[in-house]
């Protein structure tokens, strides 16, 4: 108990009342989802310091206070109420997985301060709640995306293999769910553990399967290079569609440009900088943020950092047109967000919709050569 | 007949990733009677140095001694910092001394390593074998030769050589050990050369199939160590077979039965095999019962 | 003497709750205080089971993820109070404690370890997988306990963080009885002759298999109230509950304490929940951290940092 007393000594004094803007986030930097938290939180300290380099938001400097939660719900609660309670906070962004992001959801709300998470399950704005946002797509909508190429291809009987982690599961059951609606029979459904080491006997399954045209992997990490690669070992020859979770240059490394060729995935913008017309209003964007990170990192950008880009963007654009930093103020302008674009899509923020994206600012792409290209 | 074959395959490719982790854990375990829970990082270590030695340009064997021989020499020093000074420590101590030394070797390789998902290419191709309309790649067929190789290599060391028989009889009584002259220390810091070196092996062997980043070493842990209690602790026989058994069940089970449920198939096996036969497959035919 | 280190405990425990709170300069730390109270509750099982009965659980987080699920589901689907749910969950886990314990606790040796770790490995498998029942790796919201909204029409209007605070940290004060009232009576002697010496227990007329078993099945549920207190304050809750590094952290906080004591375990519990929130700058370093503190404290320490500085202490009085 005295190692309490003293640490909350400690923590008074590292954190004195500042006059900055203060925006908090817990990312699961660390931990199972560290794949996605990683790019995630390195934009955001990136995007701070480039911005508060340029000026600050109408001159006041932007100060991120970040905390790893580790992927475990319990603590992106407990630390959502220490950016709340504690570092008093007016915006949170964060939330890396949809377990972490309904813990500080419900923190947020209570608290009523802003929030814009980076998961993906739709309940996180369905039923739409009054200050949480997210920048990502929802699964379901991969699903629709994935479903709609299908039915251009004619394809209306496919087999799935799913990771069973958060990701993975999550999607498979959105995926299940929509098929109807495009005619689409899932006639076989199997899944595979995050950290397995061979998925050739789910395949083989799958591939025995009478009737099956075409596979789709929903999951994130290493996983699906693996059952890329045991596709073509098991010399499979049917449409192969993965999900958004590999979208990044990564994945074709891993899987090799070889077993992946032939690969559909529903992709943003940022995969395909390069094909993007000059026109396109994502264009200046995608190019400014891939340029920034990789020069920054080293790495090359995928889509989860993407959507902590378009997190910290929607926020910033907020205060500045609210002329405020009261998180009331903020919440309200982020609601009026029309038309801004991001490297995941165009956001229009409504009452009604707190995702402002639809299916259009997916783009289906297509590996070919090791390369991505966009579907036409 | 030929999903059959498959499934086989499958679960032989897994199964021979479990022994040779299994494997790693019996020397340790007969110096000592500990179950050295970072045992899956040394299968971490050896699949992430050989990348990083692979990707600053050594040649791919040269990565591989490289890393097999690094991870060793971390064996030596978990023992020396975090074992030997715990001696004499009840046998519950020093299994989370070594839960422990895992997380803070996972600790350290997140940031040395960072958290990329990391692999280098098979060592024969990626050409799969076709063994009638089932296929197998090469890079299995290594992981199953390093399997066996490694276990004939310890058979025949705890066997064959006075080495070999100076840790088993450490094992079985220390302070007898010690009265006919064995070094018991030095006994102790071959161990875990070893079982780390064995470790670091199955590390370059399996990550062409698994790939590798800063926090696979728990999940090789968790199998390895399931592999072991199956067969039997502290047996290189029940090690290699314990693993081979669990691939195949894992294998069978995701073909016929569930894929969701197949992880489960090697736990519920566990606890029958507790229940109905507590020593193991192989394990010593002492009756511990009270 | 043994009578006032009992009285000791709870009283200090009973001083520090109640005084805390005049220290904290924010709302936050009602949250960690309800959240080391919670921990402390589970580690206190765990003293009895490897404190006191001398064997090692690495499942033990299955027991809270079925106490934590008995609180999400009991009241959606058969329409079961939540404060009754507790009760319910606590009985499952009793339930699946003595089935797997008496088979395996009649084995010598450390078989329990491997048993638990399986055991709780499957039921975060099912809670993973269950997605209809269970809703999946996402989690799943949690009904209000219900208690608070009572507290104010009582005229008790307390926050949501104070009335976690107080209300987990009464059930770490009764739990903590319980347990010390367990260890001087003659099942928590006998257990200790068991700890001590198994076939001088034996051979006094002990029934070694069933008071091991006891002592499992106790502190099952122990880890079981401990995961409805965490799923009902945090009214949402998903499989990591039950995941094994959960149950590697219960051992771990019960051995950095010292795990043949009270103290110790409420001890490990506050410092291994507040490690992440005092290294929040370092989060990069916190595994690295926390390894290398379980690593030293063994070697150094081995009974645990509380009974080895009062061993210190006491040394030093007499």
């Amino acid at each position: 108990m005295k190692t309490f007393l003293t640490t909350t000594a400690l923590v008074a004094l590292a954190f004195p009342a500042m006059a900055e803007i203060k925006i908090g986030a817990s990312l699961s930097s660390t931990g199972p989802a560290a794949f996605l938290g990683d790019p995630e939180l390195k934009t955001l300290e990136m995007l701070v310091e480039d911005l508060n380099a340029k000026g600050g938001i109408n001159g006041e400097e932007i100060v991120l206070v970040a905390y790893d939660d580790n992927g475990d719900p319990n603590k992106a609660r407990t630390f959502a109420t220490r950016l709340v309670e504690d570092d008093e906070v007016v915006a949170i962004i964060g939330g890396t997985t949809t377990g972490t992001t309904m813990s500080i959801l419900a923190v947020a709300e209570d608290a009523e301060i802003p929030f814009i998470s980076l998961a993906g399950a739709i309940d996180i704005i369905q039923p739409v709640k009054p200050f949480t946002f997210k920048t990502p797509h929802t699964d379901r909508m991969a699903c629709q995306k994935i479903f709609e190429d299908m039915q251009k291809a004619g394809i209306t009987k496919i087999g799935m293999i799913s990771g069973t982690d958060g990701f993975g599961a999550s999607m498979q059951a959105q995926c299940k769910e929509v098929a109807p609606d495009y005619a689409i029979e899932i006639l076989a459904d199997e899944t595979y553990d995050p950290k397995d080491a061979d998925m050739t006997a789910q395949l083989t399954k799958i591939k025995g399967t009478e009737g099956v045209q075409a596979i789709l992997n929903p999951g994130f990490g290493q996983g699906p290079s693996i059952v890329t690669r045991n596709y073509k070992q098991l010399a499979i020859d049917l449409p192969f569609y993965q999900s958004h979770g590999v979208a990044s240059d990564g994945f074709i490394e891993l899987a090799g440009a070889d077993a992946a060729e032939g690969v559909r995935l529903p992709g943003t913008a940022l995969l395909v900088a390069d094909l993007l017309a000059a026109d396109d209003p994502q264009k200046p964007v995608v190019d400014a943020y891939k340029a920034m990170f990789e020069e920054k990192t080293g790495t090359p950008v995928g889509t989860f950092g993407g959507y902590a880009h378009d997190a910290f963007l929607i926020m910033t654009d907020a205060i500045t047109r609210a002329g405020s930093a009261e998180p009331a103020a903020i919440r309200d302008a982020i609601e009026a967000t029309s038309g801004l674009a991001g490297t995941t899509g165009i956001y229009t923020f409504t009452p009604e919709d707190h995702l402002g994206l639809d299916l259009s600012a997916f783009r289906m792409l297509e590996i070919k050569g090791g390369k991505w290209t966009l579907v036409q | 007949m030929s999903e059959l074959l498959q499934f086989l395959l499958s679960g032989v490719t897994v199964g021979a990733v479990y022994a040779l982790v299994a494997l790693g854990f019996t020397i340790i375990y007969n110096a000592s009677d500990v179950v050295n829970f970072a045992q899956g990082e040394f299968v971490m270590l050896g699949g992430m140095i050989t990348v990083m030695a692979y990707t600053a340009g050594a040649p791919l064997p040269l990565a591989a001694l490289v890393a097999i021989l690094v991870t060793a020499a971390l064996g030596v020093a978990m023992n020396k910092l975090a074992i030997e000074p715990a001696r004499g420590a009840p046998v519950v101590s020093l299994v989370i001394i070594t839960i422990g030394a895992s997380i803070f070797i996972r600790g350290a390789a997140q940031l040395i390593f960072g958290k990329q998902i990391h692999s280098f290419p098979a060592f024969s191709g990626d050409d799969p074998f076709r063994i009638l309309e089932a296929t197998i790649l090469p890079q299995s067929l290594w992981v199953i030769g390093g399997a066996v190789a490694v276990f004939i290599g310890l058979w025949l060391f705890f066997t064959r050589t006075l080495l070999g028989r100076a840790v088993l009889a450490t094992s079985n009584n220390r302070l007898a050990a010690q009265l006919v002259g064995i070094n018991t220390p030095f006994v102790m810091t071959l161990s875990f050369a070893l079982s780390a070196g064995i470790g670091a092996l199955a590390g370059v062997l399996v990550t062409p199939i698994t790939m590798t980043s800063y926090d696979v070493g728990l999940a090789f842990a968790l199998k390895g160590f399931a592999a072991a209690m199956l067969g039997g602790m502290g047996n290189p026989k029940g090690a290699l077979v314990g693993g081979f058994v669990l691939g195949v069940l894992e294998g069978l089970t995701a073909g016929y039965i569930s894929s969701q449920y197949k992880d489960a198939a090697a736990f519920i096996v566990i606890l029958g095999v507790l229940f109905f036969l507590p020593q193991g497959l192989f394990g010593r035919k002492s009756t511990d019962r009270v | 003497m043994r009578l006032t280190a009992k009285s000791a405990t709870l009283l200090g425990l009973v001083v520090l709750i109640a005084l805390a709170p005049l220290f904290f300069p924010s709302g936050f730390y009602y949250r960690v205080g309800a959240l080391i109270f919670v921990n402390a509750l589970a580690v206190t099982g765990i003293v009895i089971l490897t404190g006191w009965a001398g064997q090692i659980s690495l499942g033990h987080a299955g027991f809270a993820g079925i106490g934590a699920y008995a609180c999400a589901l009991a009241p959606v689907h058969w329409g079961i109070h939540p404060a009754l749910a507790v009760l319910l969950g606590a009985a499952v886990s009793a339930i699946l404690a003595w089935l797997v314990g008496r088979p395996i606790l009649r084995l010598k040796g450390y078989y329990l370890a491997v048993a638990s770790l399986g055991m709780g490995i499957l039921i975060s498998m099912v809670l993973n997988n269950e997605r209809e029942l269970t809703r999946g790796p996402d989690g799943i919201d949690v009904p209000d306990l219900g208690m608070r909204a009572l507290l104010k029409a009582a005229g008790l209007d307390l926050s949501n963080g104070e009335f976690w605070y107080f209300f987990c940290g009464i059930a770490l004060v009764i739990g903590a009885w319980l347990a010390l009232n367990l260890h001087d009576s003659p099942t928590g002697r006998a257990l200790r002759a068991l700890h001590g010496s198994e076939i001088a227990a034996r051979t006094v007329g002990i029934d070694v298999a069933k008071l091991k078993l006891q002592a499992f099945v106790i502190s099952a549920i122990y880890a079981s109230v401990s995961g409805s207190l965490l799923a009902l304050q945090n009214k949402f809750i998903t499989p990591d509950v039950a995941g094994f590094m959960h149950s590697v952290e219960m051992v771990t906080m019960a051995v950095l304490g010292g795990v043949g004591s009270v103290a110790g375990a409420i001890f490990g519990a506050a410092v291994l929940t507040l490690l992440p929130q005092v290294l929040t700058v370092f989060a990069e370093y916190e595994q690295l951290v926390l390894g290398l503190v379980m690593v030293l404290v063994m070697i150094f320490l081995r009974e645990g940092v509380v009974p080895s500085i009062l061993r210190k202490i006491r040394g030093r009085g007499e």
